[in-house]
């Protein structure tokens, strides 16, 4: 375990500017419901993308391609701004 | 430029000079008139400001420590329920280290419900990490306002500058203004240690913390409070500099060969001034200190200064409802435990929910410190 540092060696306001702590700290593991994303029915709105409060939602070329499980804390939000025809993303139960 | 001007125009004012560029804001008594004058300004295109109206204090301080945390120079006024409304996002700004600066018409809390000036609200603040100015005089609080910008962003501090609510903030002062530019000139352009909104250079903004960092954290936040004293002193020295009015942390009255002083803050030191100006006419050597910062507590100051005097009369303007007085009597008479003379301490509480203070009962307070000693631990002067 790296070795913890002095009151005196911290960032004022406790500001992280190493997102590498924040990158290898996996959040996923809170979720009781897991947000599933169907290709065929997306019609690459983005609207999940927009509102994911944990960035979550995986983007490639301007697409969604899927859900970041190892952050996705299951909220839901994606599931519910996805267009109500739509309804490329349902939530399930975890533990299945 | 000479205007006449009461307590809550003369901080609006000072809120345009000073031109941040964002203010969010809920109005209410008494300070609502700095909120409805600073919109005024910003409707007139007097400034540059981006004004947000919001539904509550909660939020207006919420919106505050989202914008201060983007890099934005950022302002609010409150009071009373306003500020205790803020509460939970005080301490998150504190913890953050944003330079918020909050004008407050400082007055009691509710219940029962009362609208008038006294400390309760500011003081009910104390521990949330805000830096807490007390001003005297309405031209105090425009010249205070202006140095908090420049102390808070110094010393990555948010401060409160506190008029008393209605005593101040409703009165008309004859007040001298600097020029628009010479305010601008004097607080320069805002440079913050960091910037959300910066996605060249992302950060986190208030991360979880266990056991193993809080403390280190709050430490951490602890001594920029204690470096924060020679900040303020600095900027006062500057401030002086450039507009030819000085201010101390605190300000000794008469104390030279004094024996007895009253300790107090904010606009009783006025009344108080003229009861000590009348017991010195009777050859009697009473004085006065005036607290002007009161967060950070600046404890060797006080003790060097205190120390010396046989007795000290604590006046406190809120009590603490622990049975044992006021804020600043507790706080002083630990301050003094070590001195090496240690003063008789008498404990005072006063003009809660804008009682009036009276010249008399100035003068009565000053007869029982001159004399060293009274009944009562804390006499609540004027309650029948």
């Amino acid at each position: 375990m790296a070795k913890l540092k002095s009151w005196k060696e911290l960032p004022c306001g406790a500001i992280i500017e190493d997102m590498k702590a924040v990158r290898e700290n996996k959040t996923g593991a809170w979720r009781s419901v897991r947000p599933c994303w169907n290709k065929d029915k997306c019609i690459q709105c983005l609207n999940c993308w927009i509102f994911c409060p944990d960035a979550a939602v995986i983007v490639e070329d301007g697409k969604v391609t899927g859900i970041n499980y190892d952050y996705c804390k299951g909220c839901g939000i994606c599931a519910n701004v996805c267009p109500t025809k739509v309804q490329a993303i349902t939530m399930e139960e975890e533990r299945k | 430029m000479i205007l006449a001007k009461t307590g809550n125009e003369a901080l609006a004012y000072a809120m345009k000079q000073i031109n941040p560029d964002v203010v969010a804001a809920y109005p209410i008594t008494p300070s609502t008139e700095i909120v409805q004058i600073f919109a005024q300004y910003v409707s007139d295109g007097k400034v540059d400001s981006e004004f947000v109206a919001v539904e509550s204090e909660h939020s207006a301080m919420s919106a505050c420590i989202g914008s201060a945390a983007s890099g934005c120079r950022t302002m609010t006024a409150t009071a009373s329920q306003g500020l205790a409304l803020m509460h939970e996002m005080l301490f998150i700004a504190g913890g953050l280290r944003l330079p918020i600066v909050v004008p407050i018409a400082s007055r009691s809390l509710s219940s029962p419900l009362n609208i008038h000036g006294d400390h309760s609200d500011s003081l009910a603040s104390r521990d949330s990490g805000w830096m807490q100015f007390f001003c005297e005089s309405v031209q105090e609080g425009y010249d205070t306002l202006i140095q908090c910008v420049k102390i808070a962003e110094r010393a990555s501090l948010p401060a409160i500058c506190a008029v008393d609510g209605f005593i101040l903030s409703h009165c008309m002062e004859r007040i001298e203004t600097f020029e628009d530019k010479s305010v601008r000139e004097f607080l320069g352009p805002y440079k913050p240690n960091w910037n959300l909104l910066d996605y060249k250079k992302p950060i986190l903004v208030g991360p979880a913390t266990m056991q193993d960092y809080y403390f280190e954290f709050k430490r951490s936040q602890i001594e920029g409070m204690n470096n924060a004293l020679p900040v303020i002193e600095e900027v006062q020295e500057e401030f002086k500099q450039k507009f030819g009015r000085g201010y101390g942390v605190i300000e000794e009255y008469r104390t030279d060969d004094a024996e007895a002083v009253v300790l107090l803050m904010g606009s009783a030191c006025g009344t108080m001034r003229e009861a000590v100006d009348a017991m010195r006419n009777q050859g009697k050597k009473v004085g006065m200190v005036k607290l002007r910062v009161f967060r950070p507590l600046p404890h060797k100051l006080l003790k060097e200064t205190l120390a010396k005097f046989k007795t000290v009369a604590v006046m406190d303007r809120a009590d603490a409802v622990n049975s044992y007085g006021g804020p600043l009597f507790t706080e002083l008479t630990s301050v003094l435990y070590d001195a090496p003379q240690r003063p008789n301490v008498l404990s005072y509480v006063y003009g809660l929910g804008g009682k009036e203070f009276s010249l008399a009962d100035a003068a009565t307070v000053l007869e029982q410190a001159h004399a060293g000693k009274k009944e009562d631990l804390v006499t609540y002067v004027g309650v029948r």
